[in-house]
């Protein structure tokens, strides 16, 4: 198979505020026929000093024009939806089934007001406590939170279920410590900070995590936790896991596993059998609602009975014959976000395992397993490109590469590499700071792709390898054929007197536009 | 019985037997269980998952799922004039189109290059609202504007370099749970009440509490009851006087016609952008903005991300990257600032479109049309004998308290009796707000005409005759 001949939308569109011309609407107001004195001048029942003086300065533009430039700006996107989305390694890019799309845009939702009387909001209510008995099953937890509206505010959610157990029992100043792996997603240790925790990171041996006795030799009387993701970034399960666990528990610790990477693991391995006191999981990964460009997601925290209590609050229950949101939790952590989550993402996840049942969900995690190999199997044997740690072992749902030697022999950074990938209608990302893994790109081809995708990644990047040995300059000035060319001053990011955050800032700071400041 | 199941699902092109007895060959293995051998035998679940039976046709489950959606009733079908943290707006057409482009709608975290579109939609996101807000930094939005306005708090401790917060009692419940059990650990707080006529900010009580501990003031404009603080500006130069910062909630709808927070001295504005074009969704249209000054010391403690434009090697070609990137967690891990994860894009894309579409004439006559229809509903409320208004010398946007403590009715009961009526009547705050017994926040948009406003009216009289 050969790489793609490819060339992606180039719409050169203008930013919006320079767009349309004076008097131009985009969409007009519902007159209001109510008498009040509607001939009054605007801010007639504002005070003076609370009115606004000159109004603000946003463009004026057709309807038309409106759709046709956000449109044109749609078409210069590699999403999910137009590309074997599978180099957004630990972010799950999976299939997005319009079904669900049509079903959580249903007025039946997107009308809904969250503070209804409960008589009026049975459906959603029962799609929630259903979503739970689900996720409840799967993780081999005892209650479930649906309300954060993310993973990393997940993560959250169950820090601050440690720090309310660890309270109760009157052990939190003693316990400031949690612990995590470098491969964690670093949210892993983020948050925990975030949170008030001191954070303590292990770093991989050979075998690609670390030793229980690296463990031993930081748990103390202090730990409050372990915020550990398994499989983690480098897609190598940790076999010791129940031990690592065990230790924890021991010295008085509580245990979240962060299962932002459950894709291959749904219906093979659970939090449960690991131990685990706490997890969340990220439905805009494993369960398939979409990314959207950045969110909204959702996470959910899954705990232990033993932590049920402290679960953010409302609970949904259920009386045998109506759903209800249950406030009086007095141990309740309170609001983690407003009102109960992104719930149109509870319908796309509730419909998604509906269309998978028990063996589905099993395939999923069987084929995103078998995709990785083959894909990684492929990979190896491609020059330049190394994975790091545990040779010759499998992987579950994804692997970090290395392009080191790659880069050592051509001069080539893992940035060109990336942005050669553009002109193939791939993309890749090359993972969080720090890099312990050196060029890394880590790729995850969950179970949403043919072989021939995953054939055709390869294909695009046995051409950059083999242009990067014999026409380095094509990799390095790449890219060609995206919507626009290489970007130039970076210093334009990072300098204060430089950076322009807004359009506002940019016309403030560089009045004739860039290159005539 | 369990149903015979399908052998290949449409949804994994490689659940067919073909491609995986030919990827296992390339691998070199004879089954797919050989490549899970690294987890330990105790630790695999030895039986199928407990989960219902599949609905492996897309027509089953579209079946199913709309069947139990049906059990809702919208405020499609019924009148409503609920508010309280979550706003029915008009959303126009425009909107929803482009967040349901499945490029938008499935792209992730790609760079500017392959995410050109993306990015560009952000940064004409955070610019819209800076025109809107008077300032010149907005965050790509964290998860929602209670998130928002605990993190703002936050920030405006690291700049100041304290940790006391005074904040205004007229303030959501819920942000209050999330800013409190957020900052904890990080932050004091104190109360001001609010003034029982006017429903602004007790001053004398605020000068008695701001000392050089104060971090910041906090205050939503207009408060939980849809006053408007007519005080703001000496509200935000008190904080000024004592080195403190003034963070203020502001709608982004309420901006076309009252004064923008940075020009009353706010040093931070945040709030949710749920009114500018996405639907309540059950409360899951929320995004929170942050934004501030272009200085230093403001951008570095955002941790959020802000996108920046710079120059590409085609001259007029702009591309897109992250501003102070440093300071985030995906490069600082927990030295960083609070964490970076996904959060809320999608309603971003959606309110930047919303802004171009109203433009400022269409932001000023929103603004001006909701002013107009609150004060018609007041009149038209008040003039029921037994209902009285809370504040009803105060000026209002969009919400006001309805005080039902002289009927023979709780707030409860009204409530019920007005959904047998097909109206969905205002908030009860009377748990929530001790002092204000049968008291109840009712709100009103754009999208309620004076025939609706009426039949509330007249509902209203005949449940509390």
């Amino acid at each position: 198979m050969n790489a793609r001949h490819y060339h992606q939308a180039r719409w050169n569109e203008p930013i919006i505020c320079e767009m349309g011309s004076s008097g131009e609407r985009g969409v007009l107001i519902p007159p209001f026929d109510g008498g009040a004195e509607p001939s009054s001048e605007s801010g007639a029942f504002i005070p003076e000093n609370m009115r606004r003086t000159a109004p603000p300065d946003l463009p004026e533009i057709s309807q038309v024009e409106v759709l046709r430039h956000y449109l044109r700006l749609s078409q210069e996107n590699l999403g999910a939806g137009l590309i074997p989305d599978f180099g957004m390694a630990t972010s799950t890019m999976k299939y997005n089934p319009p079904v669900n799309e049509q079903l959580s845009r249903s007025a039946k939702l997107t009308n809904l007001h969250p503070l209804q009387d409960e008589a009026t909001t049975q459906g959603i209510l029962e799609i929630m406590y259903q979503l739970e008995q689900f996720l409840k099953e799967i993780s081999g937890m005892d209650r479930v939170s649906l309300q954060p509206r993310g993973g990393s505010q997940a993560i959250y959610a169950n820090l601050a279920m440690i720090r309310a157990y660890h309270a109760k029992r009157g052990e939190l100043e003693q316990r400031n410590e949690i612990i995590t792996t470098i491969f964690s997603h670093p949210s892993d240790a983020a948050v925990p900070s975030a949170a008030g925790f001191k954070v303590i990171t292990l770093y991989p041996e050979a075998s690609g995590y670390p030793s229980l006795d690296q463990l031993k030799a930081v748990v103390s009387e202090r730990t409050a936790g372990l915020c550990i993701t398994n499989p983690d970034d480098t897609g190598i399960f940790n076999p010791h896991i129940r031990e690592f666990v065990d230790i924890v528990h021991a010295a008085g610790g509580l245990c979240a596993h962060d299962q932002a990477n459950a894709n291959g693991l749904l219906g093979i391995v659970r939090s449960r059998e690991s131990g685990f006191d706490l997890c969340q999981f990220n439905l805009h990964k494993t369960f398939s609602t979409p990314h959207g460009s950045g969110g909204p997601g959702s996470g959910v925290s899954c705990v232990s009975s033993a932590l049920a209590d402290y679960l953010p609050s409302p609970t949904v229950e259920f009386d045998g014959e109506k759903y209800h949101l249950e406030y009086d939790r007095p141990d309740s952590i309170g609001k983690i976000a407003s009102f109960y989550g992104v719930a149109a993402n509870f319908i796309r996840a509730y419909a998604w395992i509906l269309a998978h049942g028990a063996e589905g969900l099993r395939e999923v995690a069987q084929i995103a397993t078998l995709n990785n190999n083959y894909l990684m199997t492929k990979i190896l044997e491609i020059s330049g490109v190394s994975a790091p740690y545990a040779a010759k072992q499998f992987r579950i749902d994804q692997t970090r590469y290395s392009w080191e030697k790659l880069t050592h022999e051509t001069g080539l950074k893992i940035t060109d590499i990336s942005r050669r990938s553009v002109d193939f209608a791939m993309h890749f990302f090359y993972s969080h700071h720090p890099y312990w893994v050196e060029d890394p790109a880590t790729l995850e081809p969950t179970e949403s792709y043919s072989q021939r995708d995953i054939d055709e990644f390869i294909a695009s990047w046995t051409q950059i390898v083999d242009e990067a040995y014999h026409d380095p300059e094509i990799v390095r000035s790449a890219p060609h054929l995206a919507p626009i060319h290489q970007m130039t001053h970076p210093e334009y990011l990072s300098d204060p007197d430089k950076w322009s955050p807004t359009w506002r800032a940019f016309r403030r700071k560089y009045p004739g536009g860039f290159g005539n400041e | 019985m369990s149903k015979v199941l399908a052998s290949t699902n449409p949804y994994i092109p490689n659940s067919t037997t073909r491609a995986k007895e030919e990827m296992l060959r390339t691998i070199g293995i004879q089954d797919i269980d050989s490549l899970f051998s690294a987890i330990p035998s105790e630790l695999k679940l030895n039986r199928l998952l407990n989960l219902p039976e599949p609905y492996q046709s897309e027509y089953e489950l579209q079946k199913h799922v709309t069947k139990i959606l049906d059990k809702n009733t919208s405020t499609n079908e019924r009148l409503s004039f609920l508010g309280s943290g979550c706003y029915q707006h008009f959303v126009p057409a425009v909107c929803d189109e482009i967040n349901s482009r499945n490029e938008f709608l499935t792209a992730y975290s790609g760079k500017a290059y392959e995410d050109h579109g993306r990015w560009q939609a952000l940064f004409e996101y955070t610019s819209l609202m800076a025109e809107l807000l008077n300032m010149d930094v907005v965050n790509l939005p964290t998860y929602d504007g209670l998130q928002a306005a605990a993190t703002a708090m936050r920030m405006a401790a690291n700049i100041s370099g304290r940790k006391e917060i005074i904040l205004a009692k007229a303030i959501q419940p819920d942000k209050l749970s999330k800013i409190m059990e957020y900052n904890r650990h990080l932050l004091t707080f104190k109360f001001i009440n609010f003034d029982p006529l006017t429903g602004g900010m007790d001053l004398s009580q605020l000068e008695q509490s701001l000392s050089s501990d104060t971090a910041a003031i906090y205050f939503d404009n207009p408060n939980f009851f849809g006053v408007i603080e007519s005080n703001a500006g000496e509200i935000c130069s008190l904080a000024h006087q004592h080195g403190a910062l003034a963070i203020v909630g502001a709608d982004p709808i309420s901006l076309g016609i009252l004064k923008p927070p940075a020009d009353y001295g706010a040093d931070i504005a945040c709030g949710d952008i749920q009114s500018l074009g996405i639907h309540m969704q059950f409360g899951g249209g929320h995004a929170g903005y942050i934004a501030s000054r272009d200085e230093e010391k403001f951008v570095r403690e955002y941790p959020n991300r802000i996108v920046g434009i710079l120059p590409t090697r085609e001259e007029g070609e702009y591309g897109f990257g992250e501003v102070a990137f440093r300071r985030t967690s995906f490069e600082a891990r927990e030295s960083g600032k609070e964490w970076l994860g996904t959060m809320a894009n999608l309603w971003a894309i959606t309110a930047g479109v919303y802004l171009a579409l109203m433009g400022p004439q269409g932001m000023q006559e929103v603004g001006q049309t909701i002013t107009e229809r609150v004060n018609y509903a007041m009149r038209a409320l008040s003039s029921i004998d037994s209902i009285s208004l809370q504040f009803p010398q105060a000026a209002h946007f969009r919400e006001f308290v309805v005080d039902f403590s002289r009927t023979k009715k709780s707030v409860k009961e009204i409530n019920r009796d007005l959904l047998e009526r097909g109206i969905f009547g205002g908030l009860d705050i009377s748990a929530v707000f001790p002092q204000f017994q049968n008291h109840a926040v009712y709100c009103v948009t754009e999208v309620h005409t004076k025939e609706d406003i009426d039949d509330l009216a007249r509902n209203l009289a005949e449940v509390l005759s």
